[in-house]
């Protein structure tokens, strides 16, 4: 089957079967590796993207049921405010160990303060306790979170 | 101090048994010009031994004419931060910015490029700082010594008026200036320094000082490649399922089904697993799920946790067991104590779940392999492709990637052996990529422990004897075999009496063999991890007996050791200890002494009606000599406290009909942000020699919580993970 992808706002033309996940899609058909995978089964958040802005877990996101919708991935979330502070308080506040689980992080974290901006330690918890970091970067994104939160709401003003 | 017999040294000024203290260095002209200088290191165990043997260099230091200073070294980075750290190493004697210098990998030589404190190729069990804190340092008081003089030289001065700083000899009386790429061909002609003074603690402008780590930009936006993100023009993705019996073999495979599905383009088989080969991983896996595949499973098909714990126990009364350590006589002080105290721990086997799941990209050609991984050991990973290909070593190229986790897996090649196989059926490059279900059921598991004690305490409750038996399969014997001297295993012993000093004490080991084809390994914290838990649960025990506050009990068995009373008083300070608590919850302590590093946690906990355990806050000391990056210290800290209490709260491997009963996050969990405690880590300023990080973290978690829940139920669990049923209502 033939499927016609929005990706970070161009345009990708695949053809596979209509139950391939987004995942391997991206990964190994568009060679976009940044999401990554960790499971397979929607326990550890390493393949979050955003789907029309909502975080989705793109292992378990058949092809065909994605549509017209616009997919962003960790390679543009940068592009959105809330993306680029998020970066930019992961970099500020030395989250990042081993990296591997950090795009699926950030694109939840992402997804968290576009919405809210003034995020509470439970609205952290709900957002974030499908991503796994088996390096236990959990204190640095929670306070990351915070920053990037503050220094958002600071430049909407 | 009694445990001195850890698998690595701590650089210490008394050399450890077995270590070389000789470290060397060579300079020549760089190819292309410059100054090249050859950093060669103290060996520790093994090969290391061959340390009299022809100069071998570990790492290479090249000043380029155009000034840039890069780190040529084997070292890999896993999230540990050493790609900042030992370039700092060699930043502060060299007068340079951190920024000043690059780092490049090595590539894989077994010969050339060997840990100082294993004894070959390898990034692990908390070496790197420590082997590389003082050569490099050197390495780099060598080279600013060497440009010094060749600058002195060229203005006919005397080398004691110069000055370096900021990549730059200064002649302050004529203001002169020479920069060091302009200096680092005539440096290469001066002899290397017999003798060079290195800055004291107190003069150190970078280390000691939080730095930025270097690898972290493209960690946040999707750039930075890992082995799983390896792209190949042609490259094919394939994943595989392994007989699901340990030591079983494939029978037969009917694929039909398989290769009809879209993308799918071949089947391969091997003796022990099979595996489908396709355009992207989503068809690979639907081709996999479509196989009908009939197994040997071979003499394990029955084998189960219970089986082998039985076995285990069994060997505990029986030996033979071998001796670690013999301190006075136990046999009498045990004669003549007021009481006797025993008990078992147990410990389970433990998968690694590092984040990225195990793979290896393979092409094989008729005259030559390349192979694309993150690995821990590149010569190894070398090795077995030369191995499976028939080729020579040489013509194996291995091309490292970022490692996303390590915690000990990737110390092990076996993935490597099974892509390389692989890939010698298929036409072009292959990724063999292990789902999550593979890399659990398929691990090289941290071996189960099994320990029995008995202690000795006089009327007043004074320790006057303690009797630890180690009973586990031996990771040493199989990993490292010629370290594996008379039937023990060091590391299965390493910390058995933590850092006590007790008058009598007797620590035996008995090797328990698994059946082929289950196999065990290194996981991270490795031998002091099942040794903190199992020794500090006991010696609480033993605070109990003797009716004394854990705190002021090991105080008192620590007189002789005023690093370890410093961690244990700074922690038990910093918690409060003694303080009053709400009901339902406790606190617990426990102290460690492990790769040269000494470290405290108090754990405050609090158990729910229905037995479940909430870990509110963790209070850590630590005292690892001499802090490189104190960012990457705290972050280590942390990062080992949620790996440990991750095993402690849910993780453990159990078999039943030869497999594997856990597959995924689901059922072999990890810790979640919001089951963290609050961690706070209180660093004592020490100029001792650095001690490691990565592991003593992991390993002071478990004990401490397992104290406190005891604290708050008087419920004494013996064994992990621990099991709230046995706190319900407690
Ligand atoms: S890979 Fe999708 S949630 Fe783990
Ligand atoms: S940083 Fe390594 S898994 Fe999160």
């Amino acid at each position: 089957m033939s499927f016609t992808l929005k990706i970070n706002g161009t345009s990708h033309e695949v053809d596979v079967d209509d139950d391939t996940p987004l995942l391997w899609v991206l990964r190994d058909v568009l060679g976009m590796t940044g999401t990554k995978f960790g499971c397979g089964a929607a326990l550890c958040g390493a393949c979050t993207v955003h789907i029309d802005g909502a975080p989705a877990r793109s292992c378990i996101t058949t092809i065909d049921t994605v549509g017209d919708s616009a997919i962003t991935t960790i390679e543009a979330v940068g592009a959105s405010p809330a993306g680029r502070h998020i970066q930019q308080a992961w970099l500020d506040l030395e989250v990042v160990q081993c990296g591997y689980c950090q795009s699926g992080q950030i694109m939840s974290a992402a997804a968290l303060i576009t919405d809210n901006k003034a995020p509470s330690d439970d609205d952290i918890d709900n957002a974030m306790s499908g991503n796994i970091c088996r390096c236990g970067t959990y204190a640095r994104i929670r306070e990351a979170i915070k920053h990037a939160a503050t220094a958002y709401a600071g430049e909407a003003k | 101090m009694l445990n001195t017999y850890a698998p690595v040294q701590p650089a210490s000024d008394t050399p450890a048994p077995g270590l070389s203290r000789r470290s060397f260095l060579t300079a020549s002209l760089a190819a292309g010009g410059g100054l090249l200088l050859a950093v060669s290191l103290p060996r520790f165990v093994g090969e290391a031994l061959a340390a009299d043997g022809p100069f071998a260099p570990d790492a290479f230091i090249r000043i380029a004419t155009d000034g840039t200073v890069t780190l040529v070294m084997p070292q890999v980075e896993m999230g540990q931060g050493i790609y900042t750290a030992l370039p700092m190493l060699i930043a502060e004697e060299l007068e340079i910015d951190l920024a000043g210098v690059r780092l490049e990998h090595a590539p894989p030589d077994g010969k050339l490029y060997t840990n100082p404190a294993i004894g070959f190729q390898v990034t692990g069990g908390s070496t790197s700082i420590r082997g590389f804190y003082e050569p490099l340092r050197k390495a780099g008081a060598s080279a600013r010594t060497m440009l010094v003089a060749a600058a002195a030289q060229m203005w006919g001065v005397d080398p004691a008026s110069c000055d370096a700083a900021k990549g730059v000899v200064l002649h302050p009386a004529s203001g002169r200036r020479a920069t060091y790429g302009s200096l680092a061909e005539k440096a290469a002609a001066i002899p290397v320094p017999k003798e060079v003074a290195l800055k004291p603690v107190d003069k150190f402008k970078l280390i000691g000082t939080p730095a930025k780590r270097l690898d972290v930009a493209g960690k946040v936006n999707g750039t930075a490649t890992y082995g799983i993100d390896v792209k190949l023009p042609g490259l094919k993705v394939a994943t595989v399922a392994a007989c699901p019996v340990f030591g079983g073999k494939l029978k037969s495979v009917d694929d039909t089904e398989a290769r009809a599905v879209k993308g799918v383009r071949q089947i391969v088989k091997i003796d022990d697993a099979v595996a489908v080969v396709a355009d992207h991983m989503g068809a690979a896996k639907k081709g996999l799920a479509a196989l009908k595949i009939e197994w040997d499973e071979g003499p394990n098909a029955t084998l189960s946790t219970e089986e082998i714990v039985k076995q285990m126990a069994a060997l505990a009364t029986s030996g033979p067991a071998v001796d670690d350590k013999k301190v006075g006589d136990v046999a009498a002080a045990e004669a003549a104590a007021a009481r006797t105290v025993k008990a078992t721990y147990q410990m389970p086997f433990l998968a690694h779940a590092t984040m990225e799941p195990l793979n290896c990209t393979v092409h094989v050609r008729p005259d030559g392999c390349e192979v694309w991984v993150g690995s821990q050991v590149l010569g190894r990973a070398q090795a077995t492709a030369a191995e499976v290909t028939g080729l020579p070593a040489e013509q194996v190229t291995v091309h490292n990637h970022l490692l996303g986790g390590g915690f000990g897996r990737r110390l092990e090649v076996d993935s490597v052996t099974q892509a390389v196989k692989i890939a010698k059926q298929v036409d072009g490059p292959v990724k063999v990529v292990w789902t999550r279900e593979e890399d659990i059921q398929h691990d090289i598991y941290r071996p189960y422990y099994y320990d029995e004690f008995a202690a000795g305490l006089d009327a007043q409750g004074k320790v006057t004897s303690f009797r630890h038996r180690v009973v586990g399969s031996s990771i040493v014997a199989r990993w490292l075999p010629q370290a594996f001297a008379n039937g023990l295993d060091f590391d299965a012993v390493d910390g058995a009496a933590g850092p006590y000093g007790f008058p009598n004490l007797h620590i035996d080991y008995v090797r328990h063999m698994l059946p082929d084809g289950f196999v065990t390994g290194w996981w991270r914290g490795v031998g002091i991890t099942h040794n903190a838990f199992i020794v500090e649960g006991f010696v609480d025990e033993l605070a109990v007996e003797a009716k004394a506050d854990p705190v002021a009990f090991r105080r008192g068995l620590l007189a002789n050791d005023a690093r370890a009373r410093g961690v244990l008083d700074l922690a038990a300070e910093k918690a409060g200890w003694g303080t009053t608590l709400p009901a339902r919850t406790g606190r617990g302590i426990a102290v460690l002494f492990g790769f040269g590093t000494y470290m405290a946690q108090v754990a405050d906990v609090e158990i729910g009606k229905d037995g479940a355990v909430k870990v509110r806050r963790i209070v850590c000391s630590v005292d690892c000599g001499v802090v490189v990056n104190p960012d990457t210290v705290k972050a280590q800290v942390q990062g080992g406290i949620v790996y440990g209490l991750s095993a402690a709260l849910y993780g453990q491997i159990t078999l039943k009909d030869g497999r594997v009963e856990q597959s995924n996050f689901d059922n072999y969990q990890a810790l979640r942000i919001e089951e963290m405690p609050e961690i706070e880590v209180h660093i004592v300023d020490s100029r001792e020699a650095p001690g490691g990080m990565g592991e003593p973290s992991t390993a002071g978690v478990a004990p401490a919580v397992v104290n406190a829940i005891f604290a708050a139920t008087g419920q004494r669990l013996r064994q992990l993970p621990i099991d709230p049923d046995r706190l319900k209502g407690a």
